[in-house]
C-alpha cells in the first residue's frame, strides 16, 4: 500500500508518500495565493521525484488550512489529528507535540496509540506563530534562516511583552533604536514565543516527552527556549515541517 | 464539502419544526404593538434587561422591551457589525459587550432590523446578568432622560445568605414603589399572583421542552432553542407564551414518537455553554450537523427556568428576590461547573463545547476552570470557540473550522 498525505498551509503546502510505513519521499513549497493549485503542484512533484504515477497512489488524505481545497484527497482530517499521528510514527514515545505553523500554534497532548487527547490552539492573532517572526526578521533586517543561530549568541535576552504582532513590531523598533543588539531582541522573541505556546499548553496539560512539529521547528533558538522555560528537552525531527504530511499519509493507509 | 442541499429533501422537510412560523408571528405582533405610539396603545413601554424581573410591569400593563433580545437580532441580521463600529466612532471601545454597543449605537439612529426600538418611558435594569448592564442603562437613561430603576443583586458564590435576602428583598419593595410613581396608579396584588403563576408555567414548560432533547435521538437541539427561548424572555408572564409552548411541547412530543431527530443520525451529544453566536447559528448548526453531533443542551436557554426551584408559587411576589438572585449567572464558577456537570449527566453527553464569548465577561471568566473541572469529573473532551456574540470580527471561520473538525475526530 501506497498512501500520500498533502498539507497546505498558511505559508507552505507539503507533501510526504510512505508505503508500508516507510517514508519515500517529502517536499515542501511555498502555498502562495491558490491553495487549490499547491495542493496539486506539491504533490505532482512529489510523484516526480519518486519516479511513481497518480496510479500509483491508493489513498490520499489532505491536512491543513487548505484541506477542503486538495479536491484529489480521499478524505480531509485536520493538522491536530495528523501531526499527532506523524508525531507518534516518529517517536513512538511522545506525550505531547508543540506545532508552530505559518499562522497558528497549537499544543496537543496524545496517548499511547497516537492519538489525540486535548488540544488548544492559538486565539485568531499570528502572535507567537511564523508569520510573526516573518514580521520580526523584516524589522530586524535578518534573514529568518540565520534567526535561530544569531540569538543562541545573545548574553541577556530582551523583554518583548506585546502579545499582538503588531504592537511586538513597534516594541521591537524603539529596542533596536534605543541600541539593544540584534542577537538580544532576536532572543526575547523566541522567549515571548515560547511563553505564549507553553501557557496554553499547561492549560491541557502538556507533558513529557514533548516533540516539536511545524515550520518554526526549523529555528533552534525558539526551540532552545522552549527546553529552557519547560525544563526539558524537546524532540525535534529533521521531518519536523513535513509532519503533518506524514501523519495525513499514515491515516491514509488506514482508509 | 459543503453540506447544504439544493432541492428539497423531504426528510430534511419532515426534520422542519412546524411551530417556528407561529412564532415568528408572534413576535412581529409583539413588536407591532411595542412600537405602536403609546397614544394608541394607553400602554408605557419599559426596556428591561433579559434576567430583569418583568412580572411586575405586565401586572402594571407596561410593555417590556428587551435591548438584549434586539441584540440577538442584530446580531442575527448581520448588522452587529456596522452598529459596533458606530458606538467607537461614538467613542465606546471595542472591548464593551457588543450588546451594549449595538443598541447605545442603535439608538441614535434607529438602526438594526426593525429600524430601532421603541422609545422607554422607563428602564429597569438587574445587574443578576453582568455589571456592564448598569453603565449601559445610565446611559441610556440620561439619553432618553427617563426614570432607571437599578436591581442590585450580588453574586451568590455559593449561597444566598441572610444579608442578601434582606437587601433585594427591599429592593424589591422599592420596585413596586418605582412602578407605582411611574405608572400614577396601585400596584395590584392579586393580578401579581395571577402573573406569576403564568410565569411559572411558562418556566416549566420552557423546560419540558427543553428536556425533549433527553430522548435519542433529540427531537430539536440548542439551536431550535437560541431560536424558541424569545418568548420565554420578552412575553414571561403572558397567557401567549403558556399556549405557544403547550404546543411546542405537543410538536416536540409527536416527533419523540415518530422517532424524527433534528438530526438524520444522532451520533455524538454535546452540551453548548455561553450565549449563542447570532451571526452564525446556522453555520455552526450545520458544521456539527454535518459531523452527526447534536448540541442537546445548552447553559444560556436554560438560564431561564434554572431558578424555578426558589419560586414560591403561594407567594410569587415575596419570592421574586431569591429566584433572581439566584439564576445561573450570578453564580460563582464551583457552582456554574457542578451545574455544567449536572445537565452533562442528565443530557448524557459525550462532549462539552464552550463559546468563549469576547462580550460576555461574566460568562466566560470562568470557563477554562469549569472546563478543567468537567474533564477531572468526568473526563469529557472539551472544544473551546473563541468568538462573540454580535460582532462578527471576533469569529475567524477556518480557525473555527479546524477546532470543530479537529474536536469531532477527537471523540471517535
Amino acid at each position: 500500500m501506497i498512501s500520500a498525505g498533502v498539507d497546505i498551509g498558511s505559508i507552505s503546502a507539503k507533501a510526504a508518500i510512505i508505503q508500508d510505513q516507510n517514508i519515500l519521499g517529502t517536499h515542501v513549497i511555498l502555498t502562495g495565493y491558490n491553495a487549490r493549485n499547491a495542493g496539486e503542484q506539491v504533490f505532482n512533484e512529489l510523484l516526480m521525484r519518486l519516479s511513481i504515477g497518480p496510479e500509483g497512489i491508493q489513498r490520499i488524505v489532505a491536512t491543513g488550512y487548505g484541506r477542503n481545497s486538495v479536491t484529489f484527497a480521499h478524505k480531509a482530517v485536520t493538522e491536530i489529528t495528523c501531526h499527532a499521528a506523524g508525531a507518534h510514527y516518529l517517536q513512538p514515545e511522545t506525550k505531547s507535540i508543540i506545532d508552530i505553523g505559518g499562522q497558528d500554534s497549537k499544543a496537543i497532548v496524545i496517548d499511547s496509540q497516537g492519538k489525540v487527547k486535548d488540544f488548544a490552539m492559538n486565539d485568531k492573532c499570528a502572535a507567537g506563530t511564523g508569520r510573526f517572526l516573518e514580521v520580526m526578521a523584516r524589522a530586524l533586517e535578518v534573514d529568518l534562516d540565520a534567526f535561530g543561530h544569531l540569538s543562541l549568541t545573545a548574553d541577556n535576552a530582551a523583554v518583548i511583552s506585546s502579545l499582538c504582532t503588531v504592537f511586538a513590531e513597534s516594541e521591537v523598533i524603539s529596542l533596536i533604536s534605543k541600541g539593544e543588539k540584534r542577537a538580544n531582541i532576536i532572543a526575547g522573541i523566541h522567549e515571548s514565543i515560547a511563553a505564549r505556546v507553553i501557557a496554553m499548553g499547561n492549560r491541557i496539560g502538556l507533558q513529557a516527552p514533548v516533540m516539536m512539529t511545524g515550520g518554526v521547528a526549523k529555528n533552534i533558538g525558539v526551540v532552545k527556549a522552549l527546553e529552557k522555560k519547560l525544563k526539558t528537552g524537546i524532540m525535534v525531527s529533521e521531518n519536523a515541517q513535513v509532519n503533518g504530511a506524514i501523519g495525513a499519509a499514515l491515516i491514509a493507509a488506514t482508509l | 464539502m459543503s453540506s447544504t442541499v439544493q432541492e428539497k429533501d423531504p426528510f430534511k422537510e419532515k426534520r422542519k419544526i412546524k411551530a417556528v412560523q407561529k412564532m415568528k408571528e408572534i413576535m412581529t405582533a409583539y413588536y407591532i404593538e411595542a412600537k405602536t405610539p403609546t397614544q394608541q396603545t394607553g400602554k408605557k413601554i419599559a426596556w428591561i434587561t433579559s434576567g430583569g424581573p418583568v412580572e411586575p410591569l405586565i401586572v402594571m400593563d407596561v410593555i417590556p422591551v428587551y435591548p438584549e433580545n434586539y441584540g440577538a437580532m442584530i446580531g442575527a441580521s448581520k448588522m452587529g457589525v456596522d452598529l459596533c463600529e458606530k458606538a467607537e466612532e461614538m467613542g465606546y471601545a471595542r472591548d464593551l459587550c457588543s450588546y451594549a454597543r449595538a443598541d447605545i449605537a442603535s439608538a441614535t439612529i434607529n438602526g438594526g432590523p426593525i429600524g430601532g426600538l421603541p422609545k422607554p418611558d422607563m428602564l429597569i435594569c438587574c445587574n443578576n446578568i453582568c455589571g456592564t448592564v448598569m453603565k449601559w442603562y445610565e446611559v441610556q437613561a440620561r439619553y432618553f432622560n427617563v426614570p432607571l430603576f437599578i436591581l442590585d443583586t450580588p453574586i451568590c458564590h455559593r449561597e444566598y445568605s441572610k444579608e442578601i435576602k434582606a437587601y433585594v428583598e427591599q429592593q424589591i419593595l422599592e420596585y413596586i414603589r418605582f412602578l407605582e410613581t411611574v405608572c400614577g396608579k396601585p400596584f395590584d396584588y392579586d393580578r401579581m399572583q395571577e402573573v406569576g403563576a403564568l410565569s411559572i408555567r411558562g418556566q416549566r414548560l420552557w423546560q419540558d421542552i427543553l428536556d425533549t432533547t433527553l430522548h435519542k435521538p433529540a427531537p430539536m437541539t440548542c439551536f431550535d432553542a437560541f431560536f424558541f427561548l424569545a418568548l420565554i424572555v420578552t412575553l414571561r408572564g403572558k397567557q401567549e407564551v403558556v399556549d405557544y409552548y403547550e404546543m411546542l411541547l405537543a410538536e416536540m412530543k409527536a416527533r419523540i414518537a415518530a422517532g424524527i431527530g433534528m438530526l438524520p443520525n444522532e451520533k455524538y451529544r454535546l452540551l453548548w455553554d455561553n450565549l449563542p453566536i447570532w451571526y452564525k447559528t446556522r453555520w455552526l448548526s450545520e458544521k456539527f450537523a454535518a459531523h452527526d453531533a447534536s448540541l442537546v443542551a445548552d447553559t444560556y436557554t436554560s438560564g431561564w427556568c434554572s431558578s424555578l426551584q426558589y419560586v414560591d408559587e403561594n407567594n410569587f411576589l415575596g419570592s421574586l428576590a431569591e429566584s433572581y438572585t439566584r439564576i445561573f449567572l450570578n453564580t460563582g464558577t464551583d457552582e456554574m461547573a457542578k451545574r455544567i456537570i449536572e445537565m452533562a449527566d442528565k443530557y448524557q453527553v459525550n462532549g462539552l463545547v464552550l463559546h468563549s464569548n469576547r462580550s460576555c465577561k461574566p460568562y466566560s471568566l470562568g470557563q477554562y476552570d469549569i472546563q478543567r473541572i468537567v474533564q477531572e469529573q468526568r473526563g469529557l473532551p472539551t472544544l473551546m470557540i473563541e468568538a462573540d456574540m454580535v460582532d462578527e470580527r471576533n469569529f475567524s471561520e477556518s480557525q473555527i473550522e479546524t477546532r470543530i473538525d479537529a474536536f469531532i475526530e477527537m471523540l471517535k
